[in-house]
């Protein structure tokens, strides 16, 4: 066992931009796969819109580590190992995939189907009614729900942890394996974990009470 | 791919499956419970305590809601062995439970009374009724149809995220899979088969809180 340093505080620093970057990019993996399933799910071919249920209750009801655990060793068993930080990296779109789907499926839902219907009578194809018409307006309605759903996010990625990926709580792990002082060690990794998530918690709580605002002008 | 499934080693242990499934019923109806009552206290402080005691329920509700769960769960076991406290991993897991998942039901709570208009309140003391009919018979009604849906899938969520107190060897469903994986080497089975044993479980919660829902408060929606 050995004395905790100033060093060891930048190292969890250090480590907290990994947990950035795997927030980052599963909120941009999770967000393309989102799109996805919310425009399968409001399709009104049944087939597209029974996947984009079945991937959404799939994704929801099982656990987000026992999806990255699946990941992971599922992609050793099909003979190309990821490793942890492409398991990471893919488990967690896949999740938030799930969970932006649904977000988003409200939000367009959300559109009064005049525009849509308004917009075809104007001659415009599924693409730009989708594109100019449709998903600016839900847009508006999706904003504070995604805020907020990024605070889940950076808080799913500690999970990668478990899998071994070495990002801020992992680094906590490690610190605390060769020191033993748990509650400095795991304290300041909560507070560095609240210094990412707060403002998010807070800037969905404002777009919600503007929202809000709006609508009951 | 050339790889062949052996689900054989896994139905051997059975047992240890079934176990975990139990203890993961266990876990997460014990702290949803022991979270309720917390909560029920923690959300009438959050809306009629005194400044103090608002302040601090509402920053406990923050930094649990603001920081990841596995997180708590290595304060929780690593930090009180350090101040001479020895819990049992599944004592802890249930601690960890209860701590976290009472931050989420303070604020499901405190909405559902807040969801009630004042002059409910106003009109049925007007008309006579005393205070505490004034809560039974048009509060907690009310409440509690606002609350239920919520509360449902809280529970769910709850039992979901329970598959992370594995990390400190508590021997629910998650921990159990790992046990069957780390002895037969069968890692995508032992872990498929306990995904789809967490996915029938919420399946089947959310098709029975749905049920209830409707036989007790449909009534009350219709008309």
């Amino acid at each position: 066992m050995r004395t905790l340093t100033f060093g060891d505080f930048l190292y969890l620093l250090e480590a907290a931009r990994w947990t950035v970057l795997l927030s980052v990019l599963a909120f941009i993996g999770g967000g393309l796969i989102g799109l996805g399933i919310a425009l399968l799910r409001v399709s009104p071919r049944r087939a597209a819109s029974w996947f984009a249920i079945g991937y959404i209750r799939l994704f929801q009801g099982t656990p987000l580590l026992l999806q990255l655990f699946l990941v992971f060793f599922g992609a050793d068993m099909l003979g190309f190992p990821l490793g942890a930080w492409v398991s990471a990296v893919l488990g967690l779109s896949l999740n938030a995939g799930a969970f932006l789907g649904e977000i988003w499926r409200g939000a367009i839902q959300s559109v009064s189907p005049g525009q849509s219907e308004a917009a075809r009578a104007l001659g415009l194809h599924y693409v730009p009614r989708m594109l100019r018409v449709v998903l600016p307006q839900a847009l508006r309605v999706a904003t504070a729900p995604t805020v907020g759903f990024m605070v889940n996010l950076v808080k799913s990625t500690s999970l990668a942890a478990i899998i071994g990926f070495v990002e801020l709580t992992r680094a906590g792990q490690q610190l605390n394996n060769a020191t033993f002082r748990p509650f400095l060690i795991f304290g300041t990794v909560a507070a560095i974990y609240f210094v990412l998530c707060w403002p998010l918690t807070i800037a969905s709580r404002r777009l919600e009470a503007r929202l809000g605002a709006a609508y009951r002008r | 791919m050339d790889y062949q499934f052996h689900f054989g080693d896994i139905w051997a242990a059975r047992d240890e499956l079934a176990w975990g499934t139990l203890l993961t019923l266990e876990l997460s109806a014990l702290s949803m419970v022991i979270s309720l009552f917390i909560a029920v206290f923690g959300a009438l402080a959050a809306t009629s305590g005194p400044r103090w005691l608002r302040a601090v329920v509402s920053a406990y509700v923050e930094v649990i809601r603001n920081t990841p769960f596995l997180v708590q769960i290595y304060l929780i076991f690593f930090g009180l062995p350090a101040v001479g406290v020895r819990l049992e991993a599944n004592t802890c897991a249930l601690l960890a439970m209860v701590l976290n998942g009472s931050a989420y039901t303070i604020e499901i709570v405190r909405a559902g009374i807040e969801a009630i208009p004042l002059g409910q309140v106003e009109a049925a003391t007007a008309l006579g009724l005393h205070r505490l009919s004034v809560f039974r018979l048009v509060v907690l009604p009310q409440a509690l149809r606002a609350i239920f849906a919520p509360l449902g899938s809280q529970f769910i969520l709850l039992m979901l995220n329970s598959s992370v107190v594995s990390v400190i060897s508590a021997d629910e469903l998650t921990a159990a899979a790992q046990d069957v994986q780390g002895r037969t080497f069968r890692a995508f089975e032992a872990y498929l088969v306990a995904t789809g044993i967490y996915l029938a479980l919420s399946l089947m919660f959310s098709g029975v809180f749905a049920g209830i829902h409707r036989a007790a408060f449909g009534r009350l929606v219709k008309r």
